[in-house]
């Protein structure tokens, strides 16, 4: 492998890193939404050099789910929803900034860590990969965590599936079934979780999931 | 591929999602349901069929001895809760709280979920079979938030979003044991292929298949509802329609139980890598002693019994961790009783809440005298679950309590605990529910009973008597799992 290719590839998982960070400091949801379209463009930038330097085509339906889907079909499907809902306010996040980023900065440090010593037979490449996907995965779940509005939880979701996507095209050879199945899912899972915001709009006149607690059924 | 006429496998996939579109499409719920107890009636008969000639596995789908336990009994529960619950919705049509575009709906996604579970127990790629469990539970997340009230959306909200984090850390993992595969078995879908994977993860990289095995205990272990992951069961199981509460518990934890155990068999079969067998006796004592405490301050009569799959669970993870012949083997028995009697009790917990119109525990009192054979149906269901003698629940408890002071006789302490102190629990709301003066309503109940005392009369013959060729398959299996 040629060192530029790997540079590449190697740039643009670490953007998708960058970016993940980028997202949890966000407190208003325009914004938020906006990073996940970046997010989701440069995984589809980072998918499209996976298939090339693999030589791979069926990656690059991967790439284009990515780039049109993600990165354009939802922001702007969630903007609408956004605007109709009325929630366009800022975003209460549970912690705060500053405690936030230290704990993404441990999670990535974590998933460093972790990834490459485990794997140090592993082509460079892929581990690295790992490496960072793994970052992005749990930057994920830490922007669900940090959030307790329903949007975003669902748009920390969706960049953790970012990451997912990033490790199984960063994984060599995967078979075709998981990248498509990977980009089912999302899609169904985004059907769901449309459904949901609309039945949660129209009992409850708000998407924060805190009001939900509320509704804990032990205390009819 | 085999001598039948046609393929078993096949039959139990094709029949349930064959229903689904069919279902779909149907109006009028009286036929729908007549629809939905054939196929899965269909579906039970294919699936024993299997017992007597197996195809051979192929890349995408194998049956073996390990599974073809579980397809039996997710089929034959399948079946009996489909009865339950024709006669369970035609109430709940006339209450309103279901309207018939929703119950279409309602009947479809049963067989959509029944397709999943039953893809997820045979299929032979590590991919293919993360796709399945996720589509079963998209299938009941839709189910659950039904009703659409505050309580049953929450739960829905909560069941989908913790569901999912578990579902994607579990596809981490699985793309963990591709990347551990790669190297010995090669690029494509080979390396995905489970019966080719276990017979060469020997040469797997052990530090990779730790990890991926962290990922994945995590991940389908949310959905086994293991505590600390569990926090989304309690809340499903209360707010949906009770149907899906028995098949929630009674099926689809099982499912994603036998995921844990196939990557166990894996980690098992790999000599450098960590004993996976630890990690899961903490689990599974977490759970059980934590369910059994929360079990005490259960005011709602379906809540109450989620946390007590969630203790069970809990020991039958305990006892897969044991790991060995007969704590397998307890802990395959134990699973089989489990999923007939909590679906029993979820039968009855069904009609008893329909009837008085609250899952209340302190509304509901002296069943077994306003509803004698509901009320008695309960009865029998708790104290079998509470494993009392001579209930099945009681010999395979036993067999675990057993192995597990034989070996490690220091664990076996906080398992007796735990157990003494769900019994505790179930015992001192039963008191209340079964005997104390009568309250709420008396009316009659138009109750389907045979679904209920079938289980019921399953797990009292296998406490009393296990006929033999049954105790050598489980031994077979349990021999199997490691």
């Amino acid at each position: 492998m040629s060192s530029l290719s790997f540079d590449v590839a190697h740039l643009l998982a670490g953007g998708l890193v960058l970016v993940s960070f980028m997202m949890l400091y966000q407190d208003r949801l325009y914004a938020l939404l906006n990073m996940f379209a970046l997010h989701a463009f440069v995984l589809a930038l980072s998918v499209a050099w996976q298939a090339y330097i693999q030589v791979a085509p069926h990656l690059y339906v991967t790439a284009a789910i990515a780039l049109l889907f993600k990165a354009i079909v939802i922001p702007v499907a969630l903007h609408r929803m956004v605007v109709r809902l009325g929630i366009h306010r800022e975003i209460e996040t549970v912690v705060g900034v500053g405690l936030t980023m230290l704990a993404g900065m441990g999670l990535v440090a974590l998933s460093m860590v972790v990834m490459l010593r485990i794997t140090p037979e592993a082509d460079p490449l892929a581990r690295e990969d790992l490496a960072f996907a793994l970052s992005v995965l749990l930057l994920g779940l830490l922007i669900m965590v940090t959030r307790r509005n329903a949007v975003s939880q669902v748009v920390g979701f969706m960049s953790l599936e970012n990451g997912l996507i990033l490790a199984a095209t960063g994984a060599k050879g995967m078979p075709l079934v998981v990248e498509i199945s990977v980009a089912f899912s999302i899609l169904i899972a985004f059907i769901v979780i449309g459904i949901f915001l609309f039945r949660i709009r129209e009992r409850f006149d708000t998407v924060d999931v805190g009001a939900l607690d509320s509704f804990r059924g032990e205390r009819r | 591929m085999t001598a039948l006429p046609f393929d078993a496998v096949s039959a139990i996939l094709l029949i349930p999602i064959c229903t689904a579109g069919l279902l779909a499409l149907l109006p009028g719920y009286r036929l729908s349901a007549r629809l939905n107890v054939l196929a899965s009636f269909l579906t039970l008969l294919s699936a024993s069929l299997l017992f007597a000639a197996r195809p051979e596995a192929n890349q995408y789908l194998f049956v073996d001895d390990l599974n073809v336990v579980f397809v039996v009994l997710n089929t034959f529960v399948g079946f009996t809760t489909s009865v339950f619950s024709a006669s369970y919705i035609a109430h709940e049509l006339e209450t309103g709280r279901l309207t018939p575009t929703y119950l279409r709906f309602y009947h479809a996604m049963y067989q959509v979920m029944m397709f999943g579970m039953n893809l997820a127990l045979v299929s032979n790629n590590l991919g293919l079979m993360w796709v399945a469990v996720e589509l079963a539970t998209l299938s009941t997340v839709l189910m659950v938030g039904i009703y659409r009230t505050h309580e049953a959306l929450e739960a829905a909200w909560k069941y989908f979003i913790l569901g999912s984090v578990g579902i994607a850390l579990a596809l981490f993992g699985t793309i963990l044991v591709y990347m551990a595969a790669r190297p010995v078995v090669g690029e494509g879908i080979d390396a995905m292929v489970w019966t080719v994977v276990i017979e060469k993860v020997a040469k797997f990289d052990p530090a990779l298949l730790n990890v991926a095995f962290i990922f994945l205990l995590l991940g389908y272990g949310t959905k086994v509802g293991l505590a600390p992951l569990h926090a989304w069961l309690p809340d499903a199981h209360a707010e949906g329609p009770t149907p899906i509460s028995a098949v929630l518990s009674g099926l689809l934890l099982n499912v994603a139980l036998y995921a844990v155990l196939r990557f166990k068999m894996l980690l098992a079969a790999s000599p450098g890598a960590i004993a996976p067998g630890p990690l899961m006796v903490t689990m599974g004592l977490t759970s059980l002693i934590f369910a059994g405490f929360m079990l005490y301050r259960r005011r709602d009569i379906k809540r109450m019994f989620a946390y007590s799959s969630i203790e069970h669970m809990g020991i039958i993870a305990f006892a897969f961790g044991m790991g060995g012949p007969l704590a397998n083997f307890a802990g395959l028995l134990h699973m089989t009783m489990h999923s007939l009697t909590k679906s029993a009790i979820f039968f009855a917990v069904g009609h008893i809440a329909q009837v008085k119109g609250t899952q209340k525990i302190a509304d509901i009192r002296g069943l077994t005298e306003t509803h004698p054979v509901l009320g008695w149906g309960l009865v029998l269901g708790v104290v079998a679950i509470a494993g009392m003698p001579p209930l099945g629940i009681f010999m395979s408890e036993f067999l675990v309590v057993s192995s597990t002071f034989a070996r490690e006789p220091l664990l076996a302490i906080p398992l007796v605990g735990g157990l003494l102190v769900a019994f505790g629990a179930l015992f001192l709301r039963l008191g209340g529910l079964a005997f104390g003066t009568p309250s709420g309503s008396l009316a009659p109940v138009e109750a389907s009973y045979v679904p209920m005392f079938a289980h019921l009369v399953l797990v009292f013959v296998a406490g009393v008597y296990l006929p033999a060729p049954l105790v050598t398959w489980f031994q077979h299996v349990a021999h199997l799992l490691g």
